[in-house]
């Protein structure tokens, strides 16, 4: 049923957005236990190994796979197609789980999408963008920035490592990184409008 | 509708939706974004960034124990999730008046330290190693000093204050290289509340502080 996950290093394929969001309606509207068990084949692999690479023990890595993908059944109703694909959708969930559990903080409450006041009205050219956008562009986009560029973005997202700590470890100074961000920030967005 | 005039560095934008911010500067993030379509759109960019790097993660073998349990556990959960109720408006942004306990702003336990000058601690989880302040300054006055020796990020909540980078109003934040010295004064006709970011706990080089200790330092 899944044609293929998206593997960015072939710098095409990709999984199929449209498909992913179709599983989660159907887990929001009909509680439907087989498009949830194929949404945990393709996504649970790939957030335990995102788990592992924060340090997590096998054990406490599945603890929050499951986690993760029983927030994905319960919220599923939660989740908006034009604010983003269901694997970013996914990475938020992750990414906060992984703060509050491995960090000891408190993310959850104030960094979920959902949580923002619309206080100021109109959408943005950058929310316009990021309804417009697929999954498999912005791998796309990804594949094509800087190597230099593509290891803070890993280093940051993935091993979830400060810029402070990013600095330390490549052996540049705080300001160099915090550039290299912006440089990679904007080059992403620059290819994302040329696909857009 | 607010018109924002100082946004995030882009570097924050990323670190954010990294999740790699220190919790107080999340905090200020996030309630900066609560004012400002702009950064929220671009914190939504730099999610998808995240999506798109988690598909790119090589898989790691889940045990068939944990999919097991993770389906069966489905059973114990209720049929229907309701939507979360989002709070009144308030007076200030859902994450932050959450984190206060939906305690007024004029309610708070405020602690005078200056005429015309009130610091508000805010507790952050056990394992927090960065700062949360609410500031509150009088109109006219200056705000106390705040050499910028580590990562800092202020929003302002109500009323407004001017340095020599600009005007900053509410829902405006102010995410300066750390190299900046500034010494803003405020400049509305109501008492200016912002809430501030720190790194360190002794990051203040406070006017007051400097008094006390006339023999330190400067």
């Amino acid at each position: 049923m899944r044609l293929g996950i998206g593997l960015m290093n072939t710098g095409i394929e990709s999984t199929i957005p449209a498909e992913d969001a179709v599983l989660l309606r159907r887990i929001a509207e009909l509680r439907d236990r087989a498009a949830f068990a194929a949404l945990f084949d393709a996504y649970a692999p790939r957030v335990k190994s995102f788990m592992l690479r924060k340090g997590a023990s096998l054990e406490q890595a599945e603890d929050l796979v499951q986690e993760t993908m029983i927030a994905v059944w319960n919220k599923a109703a939660l989740y908006a197609p034009e604010r983003g694909g269901v694997s970013t959708w996914i990475f938020t969930i992750a990414r906060n789980l992984r703060i509050d559990r491995l960090r000891r903080e408190k993310a959850s409450m104030f960094t979920d999408l959902d949580d923002y006041d619309a206080e100021s009205g109109e959408a943005s050219q950058d929310e316009a963008m990021g309804r417009v956008q697929e999954d498999a562009a912005v791998a796309k986009a990804l594949a094509q920035i800087p190597a230099e560029q593509r290891e803070l973005l890993i280093l940051s997202y993935v091993e979830d490592l400060p810029q402070s700590e990013i600095a330390q470890r490549l052996q540049i100074p705080l300001g160099t990184v915090k550039s290299r961000m912006r440089l990679a920030y904007n080059r992403m967005r620059k290819l994302l409008e040329t696909v857009a | 509708m607010t018109t924002i005039n100082h946004h995030l560095d882009e570097a924050t934008i990323l670190a954010f939706a990294a999740g790699t911010l220190p919790e107080a500067h999340r905090v200020v993030a996030a309630t900066h974004a609560a004012y400002c379509a702009h950064c929220r759109g671009a914190v939504r960019a730099a999610e998808m960034l995240g999506g798109s790097l988690l598909l790119d993660e090589p898989s790691s073998a889940v045990s068939a124990t944990c999919r097991a349990a993770t389906l069966a556990s489905l059973d114990a959960l209720p049929a229907t999730v309701e939507k979360p109720v989002r709070p009144a408006k308030n007076e200030v942004p859902a994450v932050l008046c959450n984190l206060l306990g939906n305690t007024p702003l004029a309610e708070l336990p405020w602690k005078k330290k200056a005429p015309g000058v009130a610091i508000c601690a805010i507790p952050l989880s056990d394992g927090a190693k960065t700062r949360l302040q609410l500031l509150r300054i009088g109109p006219g006055r200056a705000m106390p000093e705040h050499g910028h020796g580590g990562e800092e990020i202020t929003v302002v909540l109500r009323g407004s204050y001017k340095d020599h980078t600009g005007r900053y109003a509410t829902g405006d934040v102010a995410d300066l290289d750390e190299s900046i010295e500034h010494q803003p004064v405020v400049d509305s006709d109501v008492d200016c509340i912002c809430l501030v970011a720190t790194e360190a706990p002794t990051r203040f080089k406070s006017f007051w502080a400097r008094l006390a200790q006339p023999f330190v330092g400067i």
